[in-house]
């Protein structure tokens, strides 16, 4: 099997994903794809031809992101007509996803050079916009006792005992790293502005970070499932699923869950040989990754065990990892990650996570994988663990290590 | 013809239904056949301009399905496919009916339900009579139904897809104001005028299309790729889920059958329904309730059980001793039913008071709309307060409703036995005491009943009628005649130490405990037993009756046991009450006062604060004395059968010691009177359902794990081995 490297990972800023002031939200989606797209041809010096794919994540992809955008991704960034593209959707974990997919198919030698990548439009195109039928189909919805995340991720904090203050004070944490890593400019390598039609740069920095933010402003904040799992029944489908939790505590809320922005990103992957032949130093390896289902009700228990199969079959200890990230979707997933898995929270999401920087589903976990990348060599560390809870009861899971 | 009459009349063909052999008419095989004749027939005479179908039947169009047809399903196993083909056949009758070419008008008479209103639905008009009793609706799911004949798909595209459901989930049967304002119906008319609006809107719209098959249709509020409709079916879920706990396949095929009907064209939309309706009979729930929640409990209302040989007795006084709870329902029910009550309790105040709570409710109901003034001072002017057991001289009846202490009930015996005829009958309102001991008062032990009422007596339906050594035929007719009169159904039981449903009940609560000691969360207790179909939990409940009734039971043993000399030992159930009252002043969720007469906090197994209740955290710490600490926990499945299984082998008991003679009344009995599942169909039905072979297996092996109280009794044993069922 051949060996895939990560040659680039490049990002766009974070638009708050709101029509009225999301400075990503006055042009289509795409716009964001073709700004990363653009880049890494660009950064590399090499022909856009030599791509064999575009393989991108979109979690709504109806509309404007609809019908296949890694092919109106490709064809938009001016791609050559050879280079074709797809779009998957693995729900919050589609980025990543579409990088392990990437990467799979250089370790099978199907392609040499391939972009795995993802993007969002939260503010043109919002979330649930591409229906479904987990909660509408009776047969399935009940089933599986669907509820929304938010209440899955209320549950976790109670099943596992985790509080308010606790979930807040990760918050709270979060904002902290995120600000002082733009203040550190630990991002410059890999930040790709998005400029408008006429060239005038519509976004370049995250906009959706609240820099300052304390645990008594945390405090003020009304939790955001409450009403909803109380009146509409959804905490009494998670408790007959989980009858071991008298009530569930709703403490999540803006705050302290990942926020609603735009976004794209993209990796460029390939076979050792590819980056020899256009002249491209390799900076990691990928070195495994894994996708498991998990509880579906519950929801966002998956990334332990996706994390657990992707050290095994790596042959890998936790104690092996220098770096963790974990999508910050709520704050309680994250502290049961770190809990589950036995790590410390000085080694995970070191800069910051989606709680500051907002969560655009299908760009994220491509995201992710950057930013901890551009971390570990300013570290100068070797691995990092890049993971995320998914919808529907799944998480996935990347190993990197530097080369 | 012999169900449905044809006639023309100008240029309208009037279908007159009357089916001769039923005091209804019902969606019968006969019935639509006769119809569709009717309908081809008018369809290709030239002289008719539009057809009118109406009924014949006093107050009533049509009254539903054919539910002993649908029962009696349930006897073989079902072909799906015949089934299927038949109710094909149904649903494309009504179709031609809707695409015969010339207008329709359903002209409802009275009462439109199930069966009779998917026809209507099926017409291009529906006028109804203003009058109060012609209720109209899809009533299928109350009896674990649900619609079969077109209802689930015309429906949602007539009204709209959430006050549809809204409807037919929850069986709902309107009144003609409401079915106007929701749109079940176009027009209301007085009787007089029905047909003649019907020939009047033929003659000036006479529209022959449904609103579904116009070319730019769209279903009211949304149709299936509108965000509503999403919204709507993920609340739908949601919300049904939690309530029914998934213990009621009608529910979910209802929801299954809109949501996949709803993208097609009417001509295939029904076979979807179809389907998910041959899915509910299959399941043996709905044929399960159909049979006790309708029949048997039609058994219970009708009196089948009373001795058919004694003249019926008419009950027009009543006397009730004892103005407590349930003296106050016990007169309300019987003022109700035109019965003149004598309220007598130990003086005249409390009597009064008793009467004035009965004012109280009517209040409430009037503040409902659901009684008038008129009828409120009717009611009550027939409630005579007293404190003299002279007044209760003429009294056909006597209820005696007093505290449980068999002293006190023996003085009221004879202090009323001094006043009453030969042939007024004494009932006591006993929850438990034995009838054949409390008969030992009375001078006429053969005219002495029980009639246990259940609270709130207005509200509950059921009455055990308890039948002691000595009572007589006559006195147990009497009894019905009483129970029927006040619109009571009752079941007869054999003379026992808590009956048959408080005995069936009590099982229940005390699993609870045994669980609670077991080391078993309290959240898995209480969310287990609300899965298994129980309206309350067990330890919610105990809070709720209050632990010092509990409390002052082991203390009365202890009492007994020492003065027996005997040494008393509370079981760990026991000490956790005793424990809870003497050292943590806790009394449960309507403590009494302290003894300076301040008010206590409330607080037992649950706290309770600003209107919400939690469980108690502190309750295993604190009891970890009699609570196994860290004991493994069992699934909620596990506890869920063993409420089931632990109440379904005392209803077992009771049938071998032939405290109940009837399976009907033991299944009917424990739903109505003490919150059994109702979707298990009563225990009996349970345990046939299950299996009895199975049901003995799984009962032995919770038997080794948990306890002798799961160990069958001899007589499902020998069921098991020769292959008997209960019914």
């Amino acid at each position: 099997m051949t060996d895939c490297f990560i040659y680039d990972a490049v990002r766009t800023p974070r638009g708050k994903g709101r029509k009225k002031d999301g400075a990503l939200a006055d042009a289509p989606p795409l716009r964001m794809a073709q700004a990363v797209l653009q880049a890494l041809p660009e950064r590399g010096g090499f022909d856009d031809a030599e791509i064999e794919d575009v393989i991108l994540g979109c979690v709504e992809p109806v509309g404007e992101q609809g019908a296949n955008v890694g092919r109106m991704a490709a064809m938009i960034s001016g791609y050559d007509d050879s280079v074709p593209g797809v779009q998957l959707n693995r729900f919050c974990s589609s980025g990543l996803e579409a990088v392990n997919i990437a990467a799979a198919k250089v370790k099978a030698g199907d392609v040499e050079l391939v972009v795995g990548g993802g993007m969002e439009s939260m503010s043109r195109i919002s979330m649930g916009a591409a229906g479904g039928a987990w909660s509408t189909d009776p047969e399935l919805a009940w089933g599986t006792s669907f509820v929304p995340q938010g209440i899955g991720a209320d549950l976790i904090a109670t099943k596992y005992g985790y509080s308010r203050e606790d979930v807040d004070a990760f918050a709270v944490e979060s904002q902290a790293r995120a600000a002082a890593a733009w203040e550190g400019r630990h991002f410059d390598r890999s930040i790709v502005p998005v400029k408008d039609s006429i060239g005038v740069t519509m976004l370049d920095r995250d906009e959706h970070m609240r820099p300052g933010t304390t645990l008594d402003d945390l405090s003020q904040l009304e939790p955001s499932f409450e009403m909803m799992g109380r009146k509409f029944g959804f905490d009494a489908v998670a408790i007959q699923k989980h009858p071991e939790v008298e009530q569930i505590n709703h403490v999540h809320h803006a705050g302290n869950s990942s926020g609603i922005v735009d976004g794209a990103a993209a990796v460029l992957l390939g076979s050792k040989e590819a980056g020899q032949r256009l002249g491209l130093t390799p900076r990691a390896r990928l070195v495994r990754s894994a996708t498991v289902g998990s509880e579906p009700c519950i929801m966002l228990t998956g990334p332990a065990p996706a994390s657990r199969k992707a050290l095994a079959r790596a042959g890998m200890r936790v104690s092996d990892i220098d770096l963790w990230e974990i999508n910050e979707a709520f704050s309680s997933v994250c502290l049961l990650f770190m809990e589950e898995m036995g790590i410390d929270r000085s080694v995970t999401n070191v800069n910051g996570g989606a709680i500051a920087f907002g969560h655009p589903l299908g760009a994220t976990g491509a995201m992710l994988l950057g930013t901890v990348l551009d971390e570990l060599e300013r570290r100068d560390l070797n691995t990092a663990l890049i993971t995320l809870c998914v919808g529907a009861g799944m998480g996935t899971s990347t190993i990197i290590e530097r080369v | 013809m012999a169900i449905i009459d044809y006639r023309v009349e100008d240029e309208f063909a009037i279908l007159t239904w009357d089916d001769a052999s039923r005091p209804m008419n019902v969606l019968s095989g006969d019935a639509l056949a006769e119809l569709s004749a009717g309908i081809e027939k008018a369809a290709a005479d030239d002289d008719v301009k539009g057809i009118i179908l109406t009924s014949a039947k006093q107050g009533v169009f049509a009254a539903g399905g054919d539910l002993e047809q649908i029962e009696s399903l349930g006897s073989g196993s079902i072909d799906a496919e015949d089934l299927l083909k038949r109710t094909s056949g149904v649903l494309a009758q009504l179709r031609r009916m809707e695409t015969c070419g010339k207008p329709v008008v359903a002209a409802l008479n009275g009462v439109t339900l199930g069966g009779g209103y998917e026809i209507a639905l099926a017409c291009h008009r529906r006028i109804l009579v203003n009058q109060r009793h012609a209720l109209v609706g899809l009533p299928e799911a109350g009896l674990g139904l649900m619609p079969g004949a077109g209802g689930t798909q015309r429906l949602p595209r007539l009204i709209g897809v959430g006050s549809a459901l809204a409807l037919i989930m929850q069986g709902k049967q309107l009144d003609p104001e409401q079915a106007l304002e929701k749109g079940l119906v176009d027009e209301l008319v007085e009787p007089d005028d029905l047909i003649d609006a019907a020939k009047k809107w033929i003659v000036e719209s006479g529209n022959a299309t449904q609103p579904w098959d116009e070319k730019r249709y769209e279903v009211p509020g949304g149709g299936a790729n509108s965000v509503t409709f999403a919204q709507t079916m993920m609340g739908s879920n949601a919300m049904t889920h939690a309530n029914t706990f998934g213990n009621m396949p009608s529910q979910q095929a209802i929801l299954q059958a809109v949501y996949e009907g709803l993208p097609l064209p009417m001509d295939r939309a029904g076979k979807v329904e179809t389907r998910q309706f041959i899915r509910v009979l299959q399941d043996p729930t709905a044929r399960s309730m159909l049979r006790t929640l309708f029949f048997s409990l039609q058994r219970c209302q009708k009196g089948a059980r009373r001795p058919k040989d004694v003249p019926r007795f008419d009950v027009k006084k009543v006397g009730i001793v004892g103005a407590g709870l349930m003296g106050q329902g016990i007169a309300h029910v019987s003022a109700k039913a035109h019965i003149d009550v004598v309220l007598l309790d130990r003086d005249l105040a409390s009597a009064e008071r008793g009467k004035e709570k009965v004012k109280t409710t009517l209040g409430r109901r009037l503040q409902k709309g659901r009684t008038t003034p008129d009828r409120i001072e009717a009611i009550l002017g027939r409630i005579h307060p007293t404190e003299s057991y002279h007044d209760l001289r003429g009294c056909d009846v006597v209820v005696e409703a007093v505290f449980e202490d068999r002293e006190l009930k023996a003085r009221v015996t004879k202090a009323a036995d001094a006043e009453l005829s030969d042939d007024a009958i004494f009932a006591s309102n006993t929850s438990g005491l034995p009838i054949t001991g409390l008969a030992e008062a009375s001078s006429r032990p053969e005219n002495f009943i029980g009639l246990h009422f259940f609270s709130p007596v207005e509200r509950m339906q059921m009455v055990e009628i308890v039948v002691g050594e000595q009572t007589s035929k006559e006195t147990l007719a009497k009894a019905w005649d009483y129970v029927l009169k006040i619109k009571k159904a009752g079941i007869v039981v054999n003379d026992s130490p808590g009956f048959y449903t408080s005995r069936v009940f009590g099982t229940f609560i005390s699993e609870g405990n045994h669980l609670l000691v077991e080391g078993v969360a309290p959240a898995l207790i209480e969310n287990a037993a609300k899965a298994a179909g129980m309206p309350m939990p067990p330890l919610g409940i105990s809070d709720q009756v209050g632990l010092g009734t509990m409390y002052k039971v082991a203390k009365q043993a202890e009492k007994d046991a020492t003065a027996a000399g005997r040494v008393w030992e509370p079981s760990p159930a026991q000490a956790i009450i005793a424990s809870l009252i003497e050292d943590h002043d806790r009394w449960g969720a309507y403590p009494p006062p302290k003894a300076d007469g301040s008010q206590r906090k409330p607080g037992g197994f649950y706290d309770y604060e600003d209107g919400a209740k939690r469980l108690w955290p502190e309750l295993g710490k604190a009891m970890s004395q009699w609570i196994v600490s860290g004991a493994e926990q069992p699934s909620a499945e596990v506890v869920r059968r063993r409420y089931l299984f632990v109440q379904c082998l005392e209803a077992v008991r009771c049938l071998e010691q032939g405290v109940i003679t009837d399976v009907r009344d033991g299944d009917v009995g424990v739903i109505m009177a003490v919150g059994f599942p109702a979707f298990t169909g009563g225990p009996f039905t349970y345990i046939d359902n299950y299996g009895v072979d199975a049901f003995v297996r799984d009962a032995d092996e919770l038997a080794s794990r948990y306890g002798a109280r799961f160990e069958p009794p001899e007589s499902l044993r020998k069921m098991a081995v020769t292959g008997k069922t209960f019914y």
